[in-house]
């Protein structure tokens, strides 16, 4: 595995009386791209101001390439960071804050107007260097708050929220073009997000945050598909959860006669009470009844182009959610009772 | 056609005392009486050669120029503490640093000149000066708060994490994005120190009296257009400070962009 370079050890941040972060440990890799993803209160942005020392940990240590900088400060920790209102300086020109870093770090002059060049280049701005940042759009600014932590090649690049402020279209953009100037750079990277679409897409793993603590960590696909908590399963993508009572170590009955099968990495204690999760992707409308196959009474449709977000209803009263592609196999209605069937490794136990 | 009556009506009662002060002061003749019998600047010859007024000039250039080189520093600092600093009860340092505006000039000037009794500074400037950063510091704390309450504290941040000390982020972008609010201050501070009487009238001799306190004296004694000359010139002063720093810095912005 490629060496930590950010480690933040049992970080514990108070507000007041607010915990803000609780107890986190984390460890960052070399040239990975990490998010922080959580819904805002979360503790994410708290945890990045702690990295980026503009905040004391309360508790714990953080630690940079070895060495421990709990205590060091801001300007003496060699990051790189992009803040969501990108904050370029706006009595200067487009140079000169890209210039910043470079400045404080006492470049040789000479130096400077190449590597801002370069930096200007890499993010597709050459030309500019004159212009004020007010006068560039909001992408322009975003690329120029880029290229300024870049230019001086710090140890690890931190995004607060960096696409947040830019509509769909252009955030969808800037997202592709921010991953592979990232790879292309190889520079370690640590993204502050609550969209987890942007998550997903962007990261090489990705740590869940709720309530100031870490839920869980783990690749993309990983989290997505097997979620550790309840709450990973609910906020990222869509999930049913069903609740019922385990008869077997893989089985689980739903209401009254509905026996599922469950395989997955844990067993179940019978006669427990449990609860599993499905993605409404792996949700099969079925035509004939077999093993795990269960009735549901459509009580909503949301036609959604490529899909439609199929809301039924099963034993016992409980939700389930099936996206079926369209064109669907057969016209649905609300009210309709359809079969569908849940494959019995498609289940999360939670 | 009421209302634009009553309009201009406001505007002359307003503008009256200036125009009087200057129609009086291109007055021949050594009576204060108006309409002015005539145009001649003798007094203002006579205002410009008065002694005592040279003196008075020189010692307002001082406490004025003393004041103000104090209290540009102590009110930006007091303003950003205000503003970002941890106090423990910033609405008590704020009434405390605005006072001034609220105590009375007498009172004021009277507390001053037994301060300075006491110390054996009656002589002296010092205590004019000290004075005048009391009677400046609300103006500039005002004036500077509006500029920092429209400082993004990121600004500061993304300095930091750039690389810069404390003091460079201060140097480099703190300061610079200040700069409005730091010329509402010093315009304030120049226009209310040079024409500070009350509590200058306490505390000056004939050592050290500054102009306003000079002139007050002058028509105590003598009853002829040599003041209205010197106010004149005062005016002409005022609006033309007004006017440069204006050019320099939008002041629009400085007090309508207020939160």
């Amino acid at each position: 595995m490629a060496r930590a370079v950010v480690e933040l050890r049992g970080c514990t941040h108070d507000y007041g009386a607010l915990r803000a972060v609780d107890r986190v440990d984390l460890t960052v890799h070399e040239g990975e791209l990490l998010s922080l993803l959580g819904p805002s209160g979360c503790g994410k942005t708290t945890t990045l101001n702690l990295i980026a020392g503009f905040l004391e940990p309360t508790a714990g240590r953080i630690v940079i390439d070895g060495e421990d900088v709990t205590r060091r400060p801001a300007h003496e920790r060699d990051l790189g960071m992009v803040f969501q209102s990108y904050a370029l300086f706006p009595h200067m020109s487009v140079f000169d804050n890209v210039a910043f870093g470079l400045c404080e770090r006492r470049v040789p002059k000479a130096e400077i107007a190449p590597r801002v060049r370069d930096a200007l280049g890499l993010v597709r701005l050459e030309g500019r260097e004159r212009e004020r940042p007010a006068h560039l759009s909001g992408g322009m600014q975003q690329r120029v708050a880029l290229a300024r932590a870049l230019v001086y090649r710090p140890r690890v690049l931190l995004l607060d929220e960096p696409l947040a402020a830019l509509d769909k279209k252009l955030r969808e953009e800037m997202r592709g073009e921010l991953r592979e100037i990232q790879r292309s750079v190889g520079i370690t990277t640590i993204f502050v997000t609550h969209d987890q679409a942007e998550a997903l897409a962007l990261s090489d793993r990705i740590a869940v945050m709720d309530r100031g603590r870490l839920e869980q960590i783990g690749s993309s696909r990983e989290i997505y598909e097997r979620p550790a908590t309840r709450f990973v399963a609910d906020f990222i993508g869509a999930s049913s959860i069903l609740r019922g009572r385990a008869t077997t170590a893989d089985e689980v009955r739903l209401g009254d006669r509905l026996v599922l099968r469950v395989t997955g990495p844990r067993a179940f204690a019978p006669g427990s009470e449990v609860e599993v999760a499905i993605r409404p992707e792996r949700v099969q409308l079925a035509t004939a009844q077999r093993d795990n196959v269960l009735e549901g009474r459509i009580v909503r449709l949301s036609y959604q182009g490529a899909l439609t977000e199929v809301t039924t209803e099963v034993a016992g009263g409980q939700r389930l959610l099936a996206f079926v592609t369209e064109p669907a196999p057969a016209p649905l209605a609300t009210g309709q009772t359809v079969r569908l069937h849940l494959p019995p490794d498609a289940f999360t136990v939670l | 056609m009421i209302l634009r009556l009553a309009v201009l009506g406001l505007l002359a009662f307003m503008t009256l005392p200036t125009v009087v002060v200057i129609a009086v002061s291109f007055n021949p003749t050594a009576i204060l009486s108006f309409p002015p019998a005539g145009l001649s600047l003798r007094w203002y010859a006579n205002a410009l050669t008065y002694p005592q007024f040279q003196r008075a000039a020189v010692n307002s250039l001082m406490v004025t120029g003393g004041a103000v080189l104090l209290a540009l520093p102590i009110g930006t600092a007091a303003a950003l503490a205000l503003e970002r600093g941890r106090l423990r009860a910033p609405g008590a340092w704020a009434t405390v640093l605005l006072s001034p505006l609220v105590v009375p000039g007498v009172a004021a000037g009277l507390g001053f000149l037994i301060v300075a009794a006491f110390l054996g500074l009656l002589q002296s400037r010092a205590v004019l000066v000290a004075a005048h950063v009391a009677l400046v510091l609300p103006f500039v704390v005002r004036s500077v708060w509006v500029s920092v309450t429209n400082l993004d504290p990121a600004l500061e941040r993304a300095a930091a994490s750039l690389g810069a000390t404390p003091w460079r982020v201060f140097r480099r972008v703190t300061l610079p994005l200040l700069r409005p609010g730091l010329f509402a201050a010093l315009l304030f501070a120049v226009v209310v120190s040079v024409n500070e009487f009350v509590v200058s009238l306490f505390i000056s001799t004939r050592v050290n009296e500054i102009l306003p306190v000079a002139m007050f004296t002058y028509v105590v004694n003598y009853t002829d257009p040599t003041i209205a000359a010197l106010s004149t010139l005062f005016i002409a002063a005022t609006f033309l400070l007004v006017w440069v720093v204006d050019r320099l810095v939008d002041l629009s912005a400085v007090f309508l962009h207020h939160r």
